[in-house]
């Protein structure tokens, strides 16, 4: 049962860990909760149900399912990324230098908007994933482990590696985080800061976007309300990290799967959604400022 | 006539922020009825120490005895209640509110209605807002901003909004007052207004303790003179002997010298 | 990519034509996943056709600002009656309206207006709490729930009335309105809302899983309406007069609460919670005041919700619903009085007046908030505030 759980956790967890990262990479730059991220991720759900569709129907997938599969991928990624950076552009941008209020009710104006769109254009009832992978798995350390399980913890095992590497040694990376520190002296030095906010956004939507093309293969079905929930959960494992560090969230992602897992399956799976709220009240009184976050303490 | 009761005494304190040590056992006192000048290069700590007396910061160390009693850890709006009242370096007004509501809502703590007397709108109540009305125009024509009364906050001039500060920590009713570079970014002119405004203040019976940039202020209206460099109090005394006293020149010289 | 940020419109033909076109292109080929190429087809052209017109009419200096002030000008030159007499006219006009509604009005309009009337109370409440002292609650609707499930459960479970329930209802949720505040004090403006948001969906999950109390997802039916002079207040048109009297008691003491000493704290410690703190307000004790303060209203909100559906369920209790609230107090105007009341009024009456176009209703919610926000985020009326 341990085992299970755990892995299960591990699966959920890197889920989460994916989303959270774009939510915590918008916060560094903008300050902003980027409410509409969760609904990126349901729509990157359902254009991975779309495209695979669509390759299904002219025999590409019978053809070679993993190049189908990958054109899915890639083709999810580009809208999302494309869907996050006209987003930005419309609904953030001119509100920069408003108040904080303003960009956040924004935002939930642009997460209103989306799922809306999508339960107007896809239809309020579930959308089917077609059954891909056999249900096969392997034992190990005593438990079953489906291949739907490691290719989701390998896939956002890799992704957080990569994303780490782009972070740490590109000049566009050490250019966010730049102006995650001071957007003002960043410009100063010629950074484009309108340039940064978008690849921040831009990656953000993309990892949100293999989030939800996994949990769509894991789950099989989606519907256009996942974003709400799974965006909470997110932002509870991005303030569980620390808000704004990139490998707070990566770790809070993980932290917060596990401990969701476990829970589930020790104590009440009924209340499996409170769990993540409680945690996230429980973190917001004791260390607002998460794991690795630093405590802000305002300038007099 | 220096009183032989201290209004403020600082004793020891030190706060530090992780590593940093903003102030170090500063100790000083303040008579009643005196302005003092608490001068140094930037960075000294001054507007630290202003944190700590008024309760924005808990000092790590040390204590503060206002009036005989000890206050070092207290939050502001009780260190106000008792009587110690600043004004801030880079204008906290309320810049949504009229002028005259920034002087009104100041005498918050010398007044009384709860929520049973506003819903009711008793006799009491009505009386009492007249009063903070009335006090408030008064308070405006001490800093001669009466004429502005209705005004937002927000769209005075740089000037004007210095002077309101000072309305409204006076509405406060405090015994010592502590001023965050009442003169900065003001021209001559203005400059010797303030200066009279607050030799107006000491009539009336005011304390005052300043954090000033500017010499002319410091060295004119200024009892004793204390200053300090990286949090640590190197020198006090009267204008005169500041003025010539070869630490203080380093201080500020040697800053200049170095690059 | 300076296309899409730059916005000068360059000066040739050419230039704004391919602006255009890219952009119609760009937000065709994103709708194209969804719906398909017939629809991607026609959003391309539609659009297409909308920006190119604007981007003419720019280029001929037709403005709108223009033309309302030519208008406006029009309208002044119309010997019209003076502001004042102008305003008591309004008022006259509006209390007759007001008043005499369910003589003319058929039962499906009073219904929305008994809504309305909750809806104001909700929002006068929120607007306290947002509004005048600017903390972001946005899991108001527990505090709604809290006070509509009180009461449904003292009657149906217990028995107690209306008028007795009221009381301990009110009770109940003011101390949950304190409980939340303890916590949420020391949380600067993000981490609050997202903490009263996830007290809010504790609130609406533990209603919906607590069966053996609450019913669960059935919900509670059979409350009571309340008992006065006599007989029930059952009949709609005279339930709709029973929430009028509340609506007007609870303006008129929210009203004279905003312009006294506690009133003016609260806008103080909104507009700077330090220098507040400085001049000698109890920022703490103030903060919990306003919590408070409006828990208490949106408990009066939900016992009168309870007692006019006769019936409750977790699904009236939505994070959708705080946020509805929150744009009445955000679309009247953020700390404005009347301007929370007009709010709260166009966002029951509008979607129910539109009811053909109600598909696409949360669509114009979404789109709607986004564009208040960037061109009028004061609001209708605007307050005293942002």
């Amino acid at each position: 049962m341990f085992t299970q759980q755990l892995i299960n956790g591990l699966t959920l967890g890197g889920v989460y860990a994916l989303i959270a990262l774009g939510y915590t990479m918008v916060y560094g730059i903008l300050e902003l909760i980027n409410f509409a991220h969760g609904e990126i991720y349901m729509l990157g759900a359902y254009l991975g149900i779309i495209f695979l569709a669509f390759f299904t129907a002219i025999g590409l997938t019978s053809y070679s399912l993993p190049l189908a599969l990958i054109l899915t991928f890639i083709l999810s990624v580009v809208f999302c990324s494309s869907y996050g950076f006209t987003i930005e552009k419309i609904a953030y941008k001119p509100l920069r230098n408003a108040p904080r209020l303003s960009p956040l009710i924004s935002a939930i104006g642009v997460s209103i908007f989306l799922q809306n769109y999508v339960m107007l254009t896809q239809g309020a009832s579930d959308k089917i994933f077609p059954h891909l992978f056999e249900k096969t798995s392997i034992e190990l350390m005593g438990t079953s482990v489906t291949y739907t399980q490691i290719f989701i913890i390998a896939v956002s095992t890799v992704l957080m590696f990569f994303l780490n590497l782009f972070i740490t040694k590109t000049r566009t990376g050490k250019a966010m985080r730049a102006v995650a520190q001071d957007k003002m002296m960043s410009s100063l030095v010629g950074i484009n800061i309108d340039t940064v906010i978008s690849v921040t956004f831009i990656i953000g939507s993309g990892l949100a976007a293999v989030a939800g093309l996994m949990v769509a293969i894991y789950y099989g079905l989606v519907n256009y309300s996942i974003g709400y929930i799974a965006g909470i959960k997110a932002f509870t494992a991005a303030v569980l990290g620390g808000i704004g560090s990139i490998p707070g969230a990566m770790f809070g992602g993980i932290l917060l799967g596990l401990v969701e897992s476990l829970s589930a399956g020790y104590i009440s799976s009924e209340y499996k959604d409170a769990y993540a709220f409680v945690i996230l009240i429980i973190i917001l009184l004791i260390k607002p400022s998460g794991l690795f976050g630093k405590t802000q303490e305002e300038k007099v | 006539m220096t009183s032989m009761v201290f209004l403020l005494e600082v004793r020891d304190l030190t706060k530090h922020f992780g590593g940093i040590r903003a102030i170090e056992e500063v100790r000083f006192r303040a008579n009643e009825g005196s302005i003092t000048s608490i001068i140094g290069p930037n960075g000294a700590g001054k507007t630290t120490l202003f944190n700590c007396l008024t309760g924005i910061t808990s000092p790590t160390k040390g204590a503060i005895s206002f009036s005989d009693r000890e206050i070092a850890g207290l939050k502001p709006d009780s260190i106000v209640k008792l009587g110690l009242a600043r004004t801030f370096q880079n204008i906290r007004l309320f810049k949504e509110m009229t002028v005259i509501e920034n002087v009104m809502v100041s005498q918050h703590c010398r007044t009384k209605s709860g929520l049973l007397s506003a819903m009711l709108r008793s006799n009491r109540f009505k009386n009492e807002e007249k009063a903070i009305s009335e006090k408030a125009i008064e308070y405006l024509e001490l800093v001669g901003l009466e004429s502005y009364a209705g005004v937002l906050a927000c769209s005075l001039p740089y000037g004007s909004q210095k002077r309101l500060e000072i309305a409204r920590v006076i509405a406060t009713e405090p015994r010592l007052l502590l001023l965050d570079e009442p003169t900065a970014g003001m021209n001559p002119q203005e400059t010797g207004e303030m200066m009279e405004l607050i030799k107006k203040l000491q009539e009336l019976g005011k304390t005052i303790i300043l954090i000033e940039h500017d010499m002319k202020v410091v060295m004119g209206i200024s009892e004793n003179i204390i200053v300090l460099d990286h949090g640590v109090k190197i020198a006090e005394g009267i204008p005169s002997e500041i003025r010539s006293n070869p630490l203080v020149i380093e201080a500020y010289l040697g800053k200049e010298h170095s690059a | 990519m300076s296309r899409f940020t730059s916005t000068s419109y360059g000066n040739s033909p050419i230039h704004r034509f391919t602006h255009s076109l890219i952009i119609a292109l760009w937000f065709s080929l994103l709708f194209f996943p969804f719906k398909g190429l017939e629809a991607a087809g026609i959003l391309f052209v539609v659009l297409f056709t909308a920006l190119f017109l604007l981007n003419i009419l720019k280029r001929r200096r037709v403005s709108i600002k223009g033309t309302i002030t030519n208008f406006k000008k029009y309208f002044s030159a119309l010997k019209l009656p003076e502001s004042k007499t102008r305003s008591i006219a309004l008022i006259f006009l509006i209390s007759t309206v007001v008043l005499t509604l369910p003589l003319y009005g058929h039962d499906y309009l009073i219904d929305i207006a008994v809504l309305s009337g909750i809806y104001i109370i909700l929002a006068q409440g929120l607007n306290v709490v947002v509004g005048f002292t600017g903390l972001l609650n946005l899991g108001f609707v527990a505090f709604y729930a809290i006070g509509a499930y009180s009461y449904a459960l003292l009657n149906t479970k217990l028995g107690i009335g209306f008028w007795t329930s009221m009381p301990l209802s009110l009770a109940v949720v003011t101390l949950s309105g304190f409980i939340l505040a303890i916590p949420a004090l020391r949380l600067r403006g993000d981490y609050l809302a997202i903490v009263t948001l996830g007290f809010g969906e504790i609130v609406r999950l533990v209603l919906n899983n607590w069966d053996s109390l609450t019913k669960g997802p059935n919900g509670i039916s059979g409350i009571e309406p309340p008992y006065l002079f006599g007989m029930h207040i059952g009949r709609l048109s005279h339930f709709y007069y029973f929430i009028l009297i509340f609506v007007l008691v609870a303006v008129f003491i929210i009203r004279r609460v905003a312009d006294s000493r506690i009133g003016r704290a609260w806008i103080a410690i909104r507009e700077d919670e330090i220098a507040s703190s400085s001049i000698g307000i109890n920022t703490t004790a103030y903060k919990l005041y306003s919590f408070a303060f409006g828990a208490f209203w949106a408990g009066v909100a939900g016992i009168l919700f309870a007692a006019k559906m006769q019936f409750v369920s977790p699904e009236s209790f939505t994070f959708m619903e705080s946020v509805l609230i929150l744009c009445m107090v955000i679309l009247g105007g953020i700390g404005s009085i009347p301007g929370v009341i007009l709010g709260a009024v166009i966002l029951v009456m509008l979607p129910e007046m539109l009811r053909e176009i109600q598909l696409y209703r949360m669509l114009a919610l979404g789109s709607g908030l986004v564009m208040l926000m960037i061109f009028r985020p004061q609001g209708l009326i605007g307050g005293k505030g942002q």
